[in-house]
């Protein structure tokens, strides 16, 4: 999977990079308008990451002469703007999905594998984990062909935790994905262990081959066994 | 002390001085010019009885005053030279007045041509100079009030005319408040200090504007800033906590890190939000279904709510419509709800209610009031919760306040919040 991150922000760049790079992309970094622009020209990627303010340009303009050229390059737009206008920009222009800086990588790493799942030809919307199958569009789990029956809260965790495979989830991240934007400011999250002790029930009963480790402070981390 | 009891309190004291003055100076002006004129009559009347004295001689044995105003004694030589023409005041039975009055008296002395000497004494009768003072007394005094309550009226509706700028200067600036949409209009007056103040007022009101401005601007430029820097951080921490060599102590300490950078990345997005509601960067569109959303935020919350042990329940009686933005009637409805579950005890309720144009959110908690001059307030934190903001009800009082919908808060065994669209 070839994957383009157009941001001009060097640590930004870094952490992006090294996080995709645990998940196995190959990644290509571009990080000025013109640099950007020629690349998008040349090669073909399966996901382009896009930073709207460029210190010499436009992220949209860049979007907007991909679409021009007829290419079917995925985009997630990335930017610190949170104004709904960017937002709803960027989406009529033909962006796939749209992030709004500061985020998790976690939450990164969800959207752009959902993203790229939907843009692959006659690939099932479905995700393996061990002996586990995750069904995305019917929002239905089997565990070696059995059903395993999960509200949807637990859907919602076990989905991200199966983008984030081997990955440290922050609590916080968790929260915002799964509860949205709500949660962020409550005064604890200890609510989601609750959540995540009724999944973790439910593997188990159903012999699951996956575990969720808690990470002490942090969050938690599922594993393949 | 208004302006105008001022001018008059001093003119009153300066205007008794001046008449007091004036009248003492009037008075013995006028009693001088009455002598006088009385002693010229008495001069007057003493030639004409020498004169009538050398025609008829019966006068010379007229030695009493009785029905006239004179008598003459006949005296030696010796003593008429000794005389000199005196006036005097002195008093005199008065029959008409059955009193003694005071009189004027002449007392001189005349030789008749056959060498005989004698003294006259001519008298008149005299002003009552205790009335003379008493009148003089009664009419300055009605003089004075009169003066006075001419320049009470005039210079009320003086004041009241040129004053009028002023006033409406000050009204203007009463309802005057920085940061809101409302300008400063000075009112048109010929009145050269008027305009001058109108002018000063207007520079120094512009110039706060400005600076008030630019501070919002400010708050607001830093909490975006420091949203990258933030982020980049807690990813570092993150990608780090993943490496495989890290022992449990550095995990806590880096843990320990992260909260309290994610605490800081909560507190910085609150202040932005804080500063966008107050910079109005929020656009109107249509009105927002209130109850669904509600009913929304209490499923998302649900979790939440039943980890705490909360129950959550909804009146929902009346549909409510403001025309507030989505986003913010979102976020105002969050921040209270969450409030009421945070600050709530095990086996509490939260109890929404929409009816009658209102939003009631009723919770249990701390058995006493909340200090109602300090919830809205910025950091005020009535809990010892580390990790709260201290900013939620800050927040919703900013929203509140920009779309003028009026909140308010009481205690009656139960904390209510009530907002009325």
């Amino acid at each position: 999977m070839k994957i383009l991150l157009i941001e001009d922000e060097k640590d930004m760049q870094e952490n992006i990079v090294a996080s995709l790079a645990k998940e196995g992309f190959l990644l290509e970094v571009a990080a000025d308008f013109n640099l950007a622009m020629d690349k998008v020209m040349m090669y073909e990627y399966d996901c382009i990451l896009l930073d709207i303010t460029l210190p010499d340009g436009s992220g949209l303009d860049i979007l907007k002469e991909l679409k021009k050229q007829g290419k079917s390059d995925s985009v997630i737009i990335i930017s610190a703007k949170d104004s709904l206008d960017d937002k709803v920009a960027g989406l009529d222009l033909g962006a796939d999905d749209y992030l709004t800086k500061p985020f998790h990588m976690a939450e990164l790493n969800a959207r752009l594998k959902s993203v790229i799942r939907r843009s692959s030809f006659g690939g099932k919307n479905e995700i393996q984990l061990g002996n586990l199958k995750i069904q995305l569009d019917e929002h239905q789990v089997f565990i070696n062909d059995e059903q395993l029956e999960l509200n949807r809260k637990e859907f919602d965790i076990l989905n991200y935790f199966a983008a984030n495979k081997n990955r440290l989830i922050n609590r916080s991240s968790m929260a915002e994905h799964v509860w949205g934007d709500n949660m962020d400011e409550a005064d604890n999250f200890d609510f989601i262990y609750s959540q995540i002790k009724n999944l973790r029930k439910k593997l188990k009963d159903k012999q699951a081959d996956i575990e969720i480790k808690s990470v002490y402070g942090i969050g938690y981390k599922l594993v393949v066994q | 002390m208004r302006l105008r009891d001022y001018t008059l309190v001093y003119l009153s004291v300066a205007l008794l001085l001046i008449i007091g003055i004036w009248a003492t100076i009037f008075y013995f002006n006028m009693l001088d010019e009455i002598y006088d004129s009385i002693d010229d009559g008495l001069d007057n009347y003493k030639m004409l009885i020498i004169e009538k004295s050398e025609e008829d001689s019966t006068v010379l044995y007229k030695n009493e005053f009785a029905e006239s105003n004179y008598s003459i004694r006949p005296i030696s030589a010796q003593e008429a030279l000794s005389i000199t023409d005196v006036y005097m005041d002195t008093l005199m039975y008065m029959k008409y007045e059955e009193d003694f009055e005071p009189v004027r008296l002449l007392r001189s002395a005349f030789a008749t041509p056959d060498g005989k000497h004698y003294e006259l004494k001519v008298i008149s009768s005299m002003v009552e100079e205790d009335d003379l003072i008493e009148d003089l007394l009664y009419s300055l005094l009605w003089l004075y009030l009169i003066i006075i309550i001419t320049m009470l009226v005039v210079n009320t509706i003086l004041i009241r005319r040129i004053w009028a700028p002023f006033y409406k200067t000050i009204e203007q600036l009463k309802r005057f408040r920085l940061g809101s949409k409302y300008t400063f209009n000075a009112p048109e007056t010929k009145v050269k200090e008027f305009t001058a103040l109108n002018e000063t007022i207007d520079l120094l009101l512009q110039r706060n504007q400005e600076v008030f401005e630019s501070q919002k601007q400010f708050i607001e430029n830093a909490s975006h800033e420091l949203q990258t820097p933030l982020a980049i951080c807690i990813n570092k921490l993150e990608l780090f906590a993943e490496s495989t060599d890290i022992s449990e102590q550095e995990m806590e300490s880096i843990a320990s890190v992260l909260n309290h950078l994610e605490r800081m990345t909560r507190l910085n997005k609150s202040l932005l939000l804080l500063s966008k509601i107050e910079n109005n960067q929020f656009e109107i569109s249509e009105p927002v279904n209130l109850n669904e959303m509600i009913s929304r935020t209490l499923n998302d919350l649900e979790d939440f709510s039943t980890h705490k042990q909360v129950t959550l329940t909804f009146d929902d009686i009346e549909t409510l419509r403001p025309r507030i933005p989505a986003d913010l009637a979102q976020i105002l409805l969050s921040n209270l709800i969450k409030n009421a579950i945070v600050h709530n005890y095990s086996g509490g309720n939260v109890k929404i209610t929409a009816d009658k144009g209102a939003l009631e959110i009723q919770n249990t908690g701390m058995p006493q009031a909340l200090d109602i001059e300090k919830i809205f307030s910025r950091f005020y934190k009535n809990s010892a919760s580390g990790q709260s903001t201290g900013l939620g009800l800050a927040i919703v009082k900013a929203i509140t306040d920009i779309y003028k919908l009026k909140i308010n808060y009481h205690f009656d065994g139960n904390h209510v919040m009530r907002i009325q669209f």
